[in-house]
């Protein structure tokens, strides 16, 4: 049939990865998934994709939104995808990428250090003071920076 | 989910009373405990939303109580894999009878004022976090993998809680009257989310836990002894009723269930 002959050719795991970038954090749209390291495994078969992400927190209320957007974004491939959450390596800090962390920065979120070690992200001071541990969201710290006198988010080191 | 696969009268109750040697049935009991424990607090506790005594503090609590949550609902889901029976998490969490709930006695009490809340968080999280330690190597890879992932968390609530300990204990007057009222009165209780369980034997034989209840709770009371020393709280109790530790619930915790279970029973079969 036609709809056979339209399929496209199983895709590399590194396509897959590619399409992943699109993907981003609801709350953080200048980060993707692949940068923000929430991608643990991808695996393509003959009729299907697989994809296997680490939350960031055990109660982290986005997953669902990623789920459907990582199903939109892999679409292209037409097959079926099946995502899934895992929690075979936690995720850690250690799991952001260099560009994960200029985009948190860009979305005025300090990358997650040390509270000593937190920069602000608007003037890149270290005169900066935690308010609070927790946040807005489970992942992230308040902090006040005294040089600019902006109050921001901090990713929590975990 | 379907209406097909609920059904509303009688609620679906969790029947352990025979958990004795098996793996299963004794990593099974392990799963709820924990997890009901971890439901309760974190729902109990959320009861602060918008009433903290400082907005700092309504959004640490809050916080740490969506963290509980979630690691209730994965516990859960660990569970539902386990039981392999239809039971979702949500169905596990929601559709038992009060009686059906094998939390602790410590969360059976009411949320109370702050300092108890503190009281009881500082208990529990110190309990849970002994708990922890002796789970890291689990046999059960699913759960030695979520306990490694939990571990990181709660170090967050043990910073915030030993903070706060520390500043009622250390506040005469009030703050440290109703810090001494609520050990007073938690403090018989504060044992029981270590009591061993029905399924103790196997869970050691089976290298489910790889510790035995009995040392988790010896080095948990050790680490609390020497807090309480350092503060000048008087020591721990030993643990009242063991053998009865998660049963017999309070009527503080049928008032929580019957407001935890509203939404749920409000239109059974519905997709939220």
């Amino acid at each position: 049939m036609v709809i056979a002959a339209a399929r496209a050719a199983t895709p590399s795991p590194d396509a897959v990865r590619a399409a992943l970038a699109s993907v981003h954090d609801p709350e953080i749209p200048t980060v993707s998934i692949v940068d923000l390291g929430l991608v643990h495994d991808v695996r393509v078969g003959s009729d299907r994709i697989a994809v296997e992400l680490l939350p960031t927190f055990v109660a982290c209320p986005a997953l669902e939104v990623i789920r459907s957007t990582v199903v939109d974004a892999l679409a292209v491939f037409d097959r079926p995808v099946d995502v899934s959450f895992t929690f075979a390596v936690p995720w850690s800090t250690d799991r952001l990428t260099p560009d994960g962390a200029a985009g948190l920065r860009k979305a005025g979120i300090a990358p997650p250090a040390e509270p000593s070690a937190v920069r602000c992200p608007f003037c890149d001071s270290g005169r900066v003071a935690m308010d609070n541990l927790f946040g807005p969201a489970l992942c992230r710290s308040l902090f006040y920076c005294r040089d600019c006198r902006q109050p921001f988010e901090a990713f929590k080191p975990i | 989910m379907s209406d097909a696969t609920i059904r509303p009268d009688p609620p679906i109750a969790m029947d352990f009373a025979g958990a004795g040697d098996g793996r299963t049935n004794a990593l099974a009991l392990l799963l709820l405990s924990m997890a009901d424990d971890e439901f309760v607090i974190g729902f109990s506790d959320s009861e602060w939303t918008g009433i903290g005594p400082i907005l700092e503090e309504d959004v640490a609590i809050s916080s740490i109580a969506q963290d509980e949550l979630g690691h209730a609902q994965a516990l859960y889901m660990l569970l539902a894999e386990l039981l392999h029976d239809g039971r979702d998490a949500d169905a596990i969490a929601y559709d038992r009878p009060p009686e059906g709930y094998l939390h602790a006695r410590l969360l059976d009490h009411a949320r109370g004022d702050w300092a108890a809340t503190i009281v009881r968080r500082y208990l529990y999280d110190t309990a849970d976090a002994a708990r922890l330690e002796a789970l890291v190597d689990s046999s059960h890879q699913p759960l030695a993998e979520l306990v490694a992932k939990i571990r990181r968390e709660e170090r967050y609530h043990l910073m915030h809680v030993e903070t706060w300990l520390e500043r009622l204990a250390q506040a005469p007057g009030e703050p440290r009257d109703r810090l001494l009222a609520a050990l007073h009165v938690m403090g018989p209780d504060a044992g029981t989310v270590l009591a061993p369980l029905p399924g103790e034997p196997a869970l050691v034989r089976h290298g489910i836990t790889t510790e035995a209840s009995a040392s988790i709770e010896a080095r948990w009371r050790a680490g609390v002894a020497a807090t309480f020393k350092r503060l000048g709280l008087p020591d721990l109790p030993a643990t009242h009723d063991p053998d009865r530790a998660r049963s017999d619930h309070s009527p503080a915790f049928r008032a929580l269930h019957a407001e935890f279970t509203m939404v749920r029973r409000s239109e059974v079969g519905a997709t939220w």
